[in-house]
């Protein structure tokens, strides 16, 4: 961890409620699946928001205004600077990856996913990946993906763009899957018999393990969602029912 | 002796500043940032009995100025502290350090320090009676003059180590509280604990925290804390700690203008893990603006 000074220096509205936002001044390396934690002025908690792809010291978030934290972050202006604790988190573990590895994001849990498909993609692997999203005005990232030479495969709820129904239906057979997104999304994952890890998101206090403000027990005992996660293989979590 | 220097029962701080219980878990999570032995000591995670899971989640909410948590005293267990977490802590900080103790009876507060009495960085126990985020324990006791009084003569009995007692802001009279701890045997007294409050989903239409309580702290609670803080140093002799929403070297001259010998620290490391080291680094210009020459002539 580190918290560094990063500049605002671009902005891309996504769908109506998702922007994805560009900060330049990165020093620290950080892998797939870690996230940063932003402080937003006038808020007294920082936000914290995975890494949607991180390259020359450039860092892209893709961020939904869900609250008035993150409505406020959206509608920063370029230029602005932001204290942004960076490298937190464990991250996805690519070494699991196999031969044909699946994605499987649903909503704001997208993003993370992309930088993790371009790392795979770079070791050389076919990548699938399944997106999930309530209907079609709410889809984004599609061709991001497709460009970096993914299989892509969309689901919609109400059946507006792809599969109709949600993103489990889309999952082909693969070597390891690695998920983000809502929980009964993850926890029908977790049913499938191919090994995987997902990222798991909660409110957190500090995002760095001092306040035990996103503990949760899993088989292994109490875990921290922010340090000893937010990654989590599938048989660790304790699924509530 | 340096100018930041405060002597707290006994044992002498190279500065006033402690990072709040809570805040800085064992504290090797900071010292892999910076060196903590900047720090004048810390308290470290209310320690109980038996291991905590805590609180479901969620534990935290946003709030103006501030946020609220009910963490409900997550921990491993006094054994688990003492096999685990203070030889890692050991080896990164070498002061004395301030044991927060919790618990759910007299007896559990006494077995806690009983066994803790083992561990030679211990320099002071401050005897937690004002969690306001668990059942049954905590906070019933640090909300009226007996209970508290109970607690402090039974963990009396089993150590000659300083004993500050954390009190609640919870109560209609906490100088009533602060003065029956004195009487019952205190070596100093810390406040405050979190405010109670809530917050509700609008969407869910319920509370943000599972608990649906938590305690509010952060800079919307400063002024709350210092008139308490200002009122208990006046109602006992025994030296006072002062924390609730701190966030500057300036609000550490406050605190200690309102009759705090120390500051703790607490919501401020949360967001900013450089903090305390900060506040220290600021000390001594902040000082030399209001013409303090040294921390010792507040008192």
């Amino acid at each position: 961890m580190k918290e560094e000074k990063l500049i605002l220096t671009g902005k891309r509205q996504l769908t109506p409620r998702v922007t994805e936002m560009t900060l330049e001044g990165v020093t620290e390396k950080m892998r797939p699946g870690q996230f940063v934690n932003l402080a937003v002025p006038g808020f007294a908690l920082r936000r914290p928001i995975s890494v949607c792809d991180l390259e020359a010291g450039r860092l892209r978030l893709v961020v939904r205004s869900g609250g008035r934290g993150t409505e406020t972050l959206t509608a920063l202006p370029a230029g602005q600077e932001l204290s942004v604790l960076t490298g937190l988190g464990n991250g996805y573990d690519l070494s699991r990856a196999g031969t044909c590895p699946v994605l499987a994001g649903g909503g704001v849990g997208v993003p993370p996913l992309y930088y993790l498909a371009r790392a795979l993609r770079q070791a050389g692997l076919p990548v699938t990946v399944c997106l999930g999203f309530n209907t079609e005005s709410e889809l984004f990232y599609e061709e991001e993906f497709r460009a970096l030479g993914c299989d892509v495969r969309v689901a919609t709820v109400d059946g507006s763009r792809g599969t109709k129904g949600f993103v489990t239906a889309l999952i082909p057979e693969g070597s390891y899957f690695y998920a983000c997104g809502p929980v009964p999304m993850l926890r029908s994952l977790s049913r499938l018999e191919m090994p995987g890890e997902m990222s798991l998101e909660a409110r957190m206090g500090c995002g760095f393990g001092a306040c035990m403000g996103c503990s949760q027990r899993m088989t292994g005992g109490m875990r921290r969602i922010c340090r000893e996660g937010p990654v989590f293989r599938k048989e660790e979590i304790l699924w509530d029912d | 002796m340096g100018r930041l220097s405060v002597n707290l029962c006994g044992i002498q701080l190279d500065n006033p500043v402690i990072p709040a219980s809570g805040t800085f878990g064992y504290g090797y999570e900071f010292a892999e940032l910076y060196d903590i032995n900047c720090l004048g000591t810390f308290s470290f995670k209310g320690t109980t009995l038996q291991a905590r899971d805590g609180n479901p989640l969620p534990r935290i909410a946003e709030t103006p100025a501030g946020m609220l948590n009910a963490v409900g005293l997550q921990n491993p267990g006094v054994d688990a502290v003492l096999r685990e977490e203070l030889p890692k802590l050991s080896r990164v900080f070498h002061k004395p350090v301030m044991a927060n103790v919790s618990g759910f009876s007299v007896e559990e507060y006494e077995e806690v320090v009983r066994r803790l009495e083992a561990a030679e960085q211990i320099g002071w126990y401050e005897i937690n009676i004002s969690c306001p985020n668990v059942h049954g324990g905590g906070m019933s006791f640090g909300t009226d003059p007996h209970g508290a009084a109970s607690v402090v003569a039974a963990v009396r009995q089993v150590t000659r180590r300083p004993l500050i007692v954390k009190l609640s802001p919870n109560v209609t009279s906490i100088t009533d509280i602060a003065k029956a701890c004195e009487d019952a045997g205190a070596d100093g007294i810390s406040l405050i604990n979190t405010l109670l409050g809530m917050r509700i989903d609008l969407a869910t239409r319920k509370p943000v925290i599972a608990n649906r309580t938590g305690g509010l702290s952060g800079p919307a609670v400063f002024p709350v804390a210092l008139r308490m803080v200002w009122d208990v140093a006046r109602a006992v002799k025994v030296p006072v700690v002062g924390m609730g929403g701190v966030s500057s070297a300036e609000d550490v001259l406050e605190m200690m203008m309102a009759g705090a010998r120390a500051v703790e620290i607490g919501a401020l490391n949360l967001v900013s893990p450089y903090a305390c080291r900060d506040i220290i680094d600021a000390l001594p210009a902040a000082m030399d603006r209001y013409g303090i020459r040294t921390l010792e002539e507040l008192n």
